[in-house]
């Protein structure tokens, strides 16, 4: 892979739930600014939304590092939190470890990995439980 | 030079201080301070007019047209926003307000609230057969629908493309108009009173439609002007107010989604409060709703920036005088122009550069630059905001040193380098 043309380094805070959607925000005004795609914007922004609220409900924050490279946009997203168990029941529709209650506040619907996937055209999960996770996610441009 | 006019939004030269007061509310971030004078960006420009409404010196102006454009037409049929009626403090009467307003120089009154229930009439069927992705956003106000053309291109699927109440209820009027008079179109004037700037440009420049079927747009504020001094010499009150209540309360925030009445909806008024609701249907973050009305003044259209009362005074009253009507107008006419005939096309603002990789240098470029800024947004650049003069400077619009704090530190660095040179002395002297 090419070396990126640009790199976007963004803090999430775990603490702070009015902030999550911060880092999506700003890469998606870079996006327009560079005249990108409505399309790869759309696909970019919500993957990136996704993941990064997930760090802060169940990760304590951490950062993300968006590559950009004529090519593509690259989304990498790292945390120090408790890692997840068993990956490929996390990217199943609708498996969430959400209880009951918080689901019925709208959250935990179990569509965020699979939501992840489904707007990326990469997707790379690295994770160790209780060491932390990274989420990798690639959108092509056309 | 003559430039081609294409927005409403106006600025007065000889008022403008080049105080970088309105630079700081444009939603869009359109205006600039250049040689001591605003100067708006015609491609960013949505005609909101949160500028008029923030200058102190009154240097943002609409451009509007006059009474005197009356002269033009045999038979001239006025058509007030439902804001209109809100305007006044004695009147207790949409009847009395409505034969003022007929009495400076129109033949017949005509009621935008009565375009906004077949308009209500048409959303109701279109949110109902689903062809638009919902939720379904509202098209009534054109600024609106300007940002999400300039801003939110994913989200143009969102709108409904359906036409306004004020050009709903002008092919009313109009036919009314030609039936009763048996005059030809073009010797009937129709004329907007218009709480707005974008309405302006919407009936002047339309985005949507080949053409308005409006003649002219007069100002509240001018209309109210002429009507204060005249509307205690009515001396025949007569029967204009026909429209229902549902379509007078499009007037404030939240009228045109009650009207509706469906239970999943969102009424958001206010720019920056329509842009953040914007950006989360952007994020998919919005779910089971089924319609979003986005207004860009605070409080609606009552809020508008050719208004004159104040807009929550406004409201109050439109509420309280609306209580009584009925809750519809006579069944909803059929109309040949209830869509947009024009497909609004995604018209993003000028991407950093063409060459995608050219676009990408000057951005990380542009993060470099604003690194070095003060990142205190103070303005005296002339660009809204730090981000923006970066962006301004790789566009080769701006330089590093309009910054005042980066001037300085030039200055400074000058100034030692001088101090330096001058205590070095020639070899030969001692």
């Amino acid at each position: 892979m090419s070396e990126p043309l640009m790199v976007l380094h963004y803090d999430v805070d775990g603490t702070d739930f009015t902030v999550a959607g911060e880092a999506s925000g700003a890469v998606k005004k870079v996006l327009k600014q560079l005249g990108v795609s409505a399309e790869v914007i759309r696909k970019v922004a919500i993957a990136m939304y996704e993941c990064e609220i997930n760090m802060v409900i169940h990760a304590h924050g951490g950062f993300i590092d968006v590559e950009i490279r004529p090519e593509s946009i690259r989304m990498i997203h790292k945390d120090v939190g408790p890692g997840i168990p068993d990956v490929e029941k996390a990217m199943q529709a609708g498996f969430s470890t959400a209880s009951q209650q918080v689901r019925e506040l709208g959250f935990g619907a179990g569509m965020g990995l699979p939501n992840m996937k489904k707007y990326t055209d990469e997707m790379k999960i690295t994770t160790e439980v209780g060491k932390g996770t990274i989420v990798d996610m690639t959108v092509y441009i056309k | 030079m003559i430039e081609k006019r294409c927005h409403s939004v106006t600025l007065d030269r000889p008022s403008c201080k080049g105080c970088t007061t309105c630079i700081r509310y444009c939603p869009t971030q359109a205006i600039r301070v250049q040689q001591g004078k605003a100067k708006i960006i015609d491609e960013r420009c949505i005609d909101c007019g949160e500028c008029i409404r923030r200058c102190q010196y009154h240097a943002k102006k609409a451009i509007t047209d006059g009474f005197e454009m009356l002269e033009n037409f045999k038979y001239k049929i006025a058509l007030p926003a439902p804001a209109f009626c809100g305007q006044f403090s004695k009147a207790d009467d949409f009847d009395i307000m409505l034969t003022g307003l007929k009495m400076l120089g129109f033949d017949h009154v005509f009621e935008v609230a009565r375009g906004a229930e077949v308009v209500t009439a048409k959303m109701k069927e279109l949110i109902h057969t689903g062809l638009i992705e919902a939720p379904v956003i509202s098209s009534a106000c054109p600024a609106v629908v300007r940002l999400i053309a300039v801003k939110y291109p994913d989200l143009m699927s969102h709108v409904a493309p359906l036409t306004s109440p004020m050009e709903a209820a002008a092919e009313m009027a109009r036919r009314e108009a030609k039936e009763k008079t048996g005059l030809k179109d073009e010797e009937i004037g129709v004329f907007f009173i218009t709480p707005c700037p974008a309405k302006v440009t919407a009936i002047k420049w339309p985005l949507a439609l080949e053409k308005s079927n409006i003649n002219g747009a007069i100002s509240i504020k001018d209309a109210y002007m002429r009507l204060a001094h005249s509307i205690d010499k009515i001396e025949k009150v007569e029967h204009l107010s026909v429209a229902g209540r549902s379509g007078v309360r499009w007037a404030n925030h939240g009228g045109e989604a009650e009207a509706l009445g469906i239970e999943r909806y969102i009424a958001v008024d206010g720019i920056a409060n329509v842009m953040e609701v914007l950006e989360k249907l952007e994020d998919d973050m919005i779910k089971g709703i089924d319609f979003i009305e986005t207004l860009a003044c605070t409080g609606g259209c009552v809020g508008g920036s050719l208004a004159v009362e104040n807009n929550f005074v406004a409201n109050s009253r439109i509420r309280r005088i609306s209580e009584r009507l009925a809750d519809n107008a006579a069944p909803v006419p059929k109309l040949d122009g209830m869509y947009w005939n024009r497909k609004i096309e995604y018209k993003p603002f000028s991407p950093l550069d063409e060459d995608f990789s050219e676009a990408l240098k000057k951005a990380a470029r542009m993060n470099e630059i604003y690194a070095g800024l003060p990142q205190l947004d103070c303005g005296s650049c002339g660009a809204p905001t730090c981000k923006d003069l970066a962006e301004d400077i790789v566009r080769g619009k701006a330089n590093e040193t309009d910054c005042i704090f980066k001037l300085r530190e030039r200055v400074s660095i000058l100034a030692r380098e001088m101090a330096e040179l001058e205590s070095k002395l020639p070899p030969s002297m001692e």
